[in-house]
């Protein structure tokens, strides 16, 4: 039995069904990232598993304990809130240790605790100030030290990093990856930010509209989504996702791209040929990460299917690591990730590498998976 | 202020600066000139006070009126000055604004962070209580303190206050915790604070301006009273507003106006006191709400 599970969870307000029916399980320390785009429903599924919200219908279990009757307080959970939500009227390490002064805690022992938290955090000499006297990663840290201060069965994370500048986001990630590795403890985390989710989940869950598209690892869900939103919303720069015609031609399947005045671009389906020999003739949508496309040098050498063709390139971005060179095919732009020396310049027809093994095909209409 | 500090919106000529400084000092003057009338003619014998010369400082400084006025005047039929209707007034408004505050502070609690079905309507008619005029409670306020048994005491007193002052005390708390992160009153349901323990060690604690606010509202509205007073008070619970009205109104002997002065004075204090001490934090608690509410 998992650690985390959720069953059938259904929330409404009043009318408006903002979550419709999610399952997730998450093994004990696993890191399960929600994520889903404003307005998926993601922080009102943290807020039911942190029991702010009562649930309407279905289960919330915590290690084996069914938890939609118990109030916040007895469900042995900590919560990282976005505007991280220290007292103000108290000290850090009264904001700490208030947690552990409210559950009876005696004070010998709360010091000591709050003296394992502020080392472990690097706050120690910020023990006394109040929180309007501290930087956002001083709160941030303060509001991981409430939360670590009881050791609970398990964390929420609520956007914590949403409010800090970029560099500090990053460092803060590294942090929060660091703490999960050496404590094992088992996190349950809110972001819009897929490169966050990416980064520290162990399972993403993405949601959109009250509906769980996808549960899986972050692999599984980079490299294997099952449907075009999923594909669209994880990854940056995010996947190509261009209209293409199957064509089946004996043992060989194909898709061809259209390409404005140029006759179509064939490129052999790869991975996808069994999946996508049954919709011969029609219309599918080609989803390839930018990675999957480079020059020919770039092209990764274990690959099974790399299509080679000469494309006119439309702009190039060098971006340092890589160059982002932009054509055109199947009437839309289509990024591809290249060396940072490949010698690309805007206007020529350039050899672009196709990694077909890592294509993915969808239905247009349904935007689901079909290969 | 002769410098022209950097952030005034419009610049300024010297000369219209001139006429601004002296339109401002006239009417500077001009209110203060009956403070000023009441002090100097409280510290005059009464002479000089019949001789008409209301406006000249005193040629003899003496402080018999502000005795006589504080401990030996007639007040109604006893001569005991106004000492121990000042202790009533004290012991009216210490309770009276004390628990009306902390239930406003409640109301506004529960009103914003524990919000239940038909708390805008709740809200509604405790705001609309702000608005009945107190002469349309007297008759059948008078009827409840009868019923209650506590007609013409000083708790009688207190408990029409407090009714009267839930409504503000409750629309200022409202509006100050309404802008209070409700992140905060989350964390601590998890952190495993129950509701009071919330109010008491979250909220109150960070209501600093809004409560000085509603003390300084209430006391002064409470300490002026002279309609509640007059009517439901006996002679041993009467406020210092109704002794300083049978002092001045007094019909018989000589029209002591020094000794009424000093009493006026006397009256009046408490809240000068309350409004020096503490009304920079008057004039920005109101600010807050208003920005924030």
């Amino acid at each position: 039995m998992a650690f985390l599970e959720i069953n059938k969870l259904v929330k409404r307000f009043g009318p408006v069904e903002v979550l419709k029916g999610i399952n997730l399980q998450v093994e004990e320390g696993g890191f399960l990232v929600l994520v889903g785009p404003s307005g998926c429903g993601k922080s009102t599924l943290l807020s039911m598993i942190a029991g702010l919200d009562t649930v309407t219908e279905g289960e919330i279990r915590i290690d084996g304990r069914r938890v939609n009757e118990l109030v916040p307080s007895q469900r042995d959970i900590a919560m990282v809130f976005q505007s991280y939500a220290l007292y103000p009227n108290m000290t850090v390490g009264g904001n700490i240790a208030f947690g552990l002064e409210m559950r009876g805690v005696p004070k010998a022992e709360r010091e000591a605790a709050i003296q394992r938290v502020s080392e472990m955090l690097q706050i120690g000499h910020l023990l006394n100030r109040k929180p309007s006297q501290l930087s956002g990663g001083q709160r941030q840290r303060v509001a991981m030290g409430r939360a670590l201060v009881r050791d609970p069965k398990l964390f929420l994370f609520d956007e914590p990093l949403s409010n800090l500048d970029a560099k500090l986001r990053v460092d803060m990630r590294t942090e929060i990856k660091r703490l999960h590795q050496t404590m094992g403890t088992t996190i349950v985390y809110v972001t819009h930010d897929q490169i966050e989710a990416m980064t520290l989940a162990t399972q993403i869950a993405v949601l959109k509209d009250g509906v769980l598209q996808q549960f899986g690892t972050p692999a599984e869900i980079y490299n294997n989504p099952v449907n075009v939103f999923v594909a669209d919303f994880m990854g940056s720069p995010s996947m190509n996702i261009v209209k293409a015609k199957v064509k089946v031609n004996g043992a060989g399947v194909g898709v061809a791209l259209a390409r404005g005045n140029e006759p179509d671009l064939v490129l052999e389906a790869g991975r996808g040929s069994e999946g996508l020999r049954a919709h011969d003739g029609r219309e599918v949508l080609l989803g390839i990460r930018p990675e999957a496309i480079t020059d020919f040098d770039g092209a990764d050498r274990t690959a099974r299917t790399v299509v080679q063709a000469e494309c006119h390139v439309d702009v190039v971005e060098p971006a340092g690591a890589d160059t982002f060179v932009v054509t055109h095919l199947g009437g839309r732009e289509v990024i591809a990730r290249m060396r940072s020396d490949a010698v690309v310049r805007a206007g020529d027809r350039v050899g672009f590498a196709f990694n077909m093994d890592k294509a993915v095909f969808f239905d247009p209409a349904a935007q689901t998976r079909v290969a | 202020m002769a410098v022209s500090s950097p952030d005034t919106a419009v610049r300024t000529s010297r000369a219209t600066r001139a006429l601004i400084y002296a339109l401002l000092i006239f009417f500077a003057v001009y209110y203060m000139l009956p403070l000023y009338v009441m002090v100097v003619n409280s510290v005059k014998p009464l002479d000089e006070i019949r001789g008409g010369a209301m406006l000249s400082l005193p040629q003899v400084l003496t402080l018999d009126p502000w005795r006589s006025a504080w401990s030996t005047a007639q007040i109604g039929v006893e001569p005991t000055g106004l000492a121990p209707y000042f202790i009533n007034s004290i012991l009216m408004v210490v309770p009276a604004v004390a628990i009306s505050t902390v239930l406003g502070a409640m109301n506004g609690y529960v009103l914003t962070k524990w919000r239940f079905p038909g708390h805008n309507i709740v809200f509604g008619m405790m705001l609309l209580a702000c608005f009945i005029p107190f002469q349309i409670v007297l008759i059948p306020m008078a009827r409840i303190l009868g019923l209650i048994n506590l007609a013409g005491t000083t708790p009688g007193l207190v408990l029409v206050h407090v009714v009267y002052g839930i409504g503000f005390t409750t629309l200022f708390f409202r509006n100050y915790y309404e802008a209070f992160p409700t992140e905060l009153v989350k964390a601590a349901q998890i952190d495993g604070a129950s509701f009071w323990q919330i109010f008491f060690r979250i909220m109150l604690p960070s209501s600093g301006p809004i409560i000085v606010v509603t003390v300084i509202w209430q006391f002064t509205n409470v300490w002026n009273d002279f309609l509640f007073g007059a009517s439901f008070a006996d002679y041993d619970s009467q406020p210092i507003t109704v002794a300083l009205n049978n002092l001045v109104s007094s019909s018989t002997g000589v029209k002591e106006y020094n000794v009424h002065f000093a009493g006026a004075i006397l009256a009046a204090l408490p809240t000068l006191v309350v409004y020096i001490v503490s009304g920079r934090y008057f004039v920005r608690g109101l600010m807050a709400g208003a920005v924030k509410g």
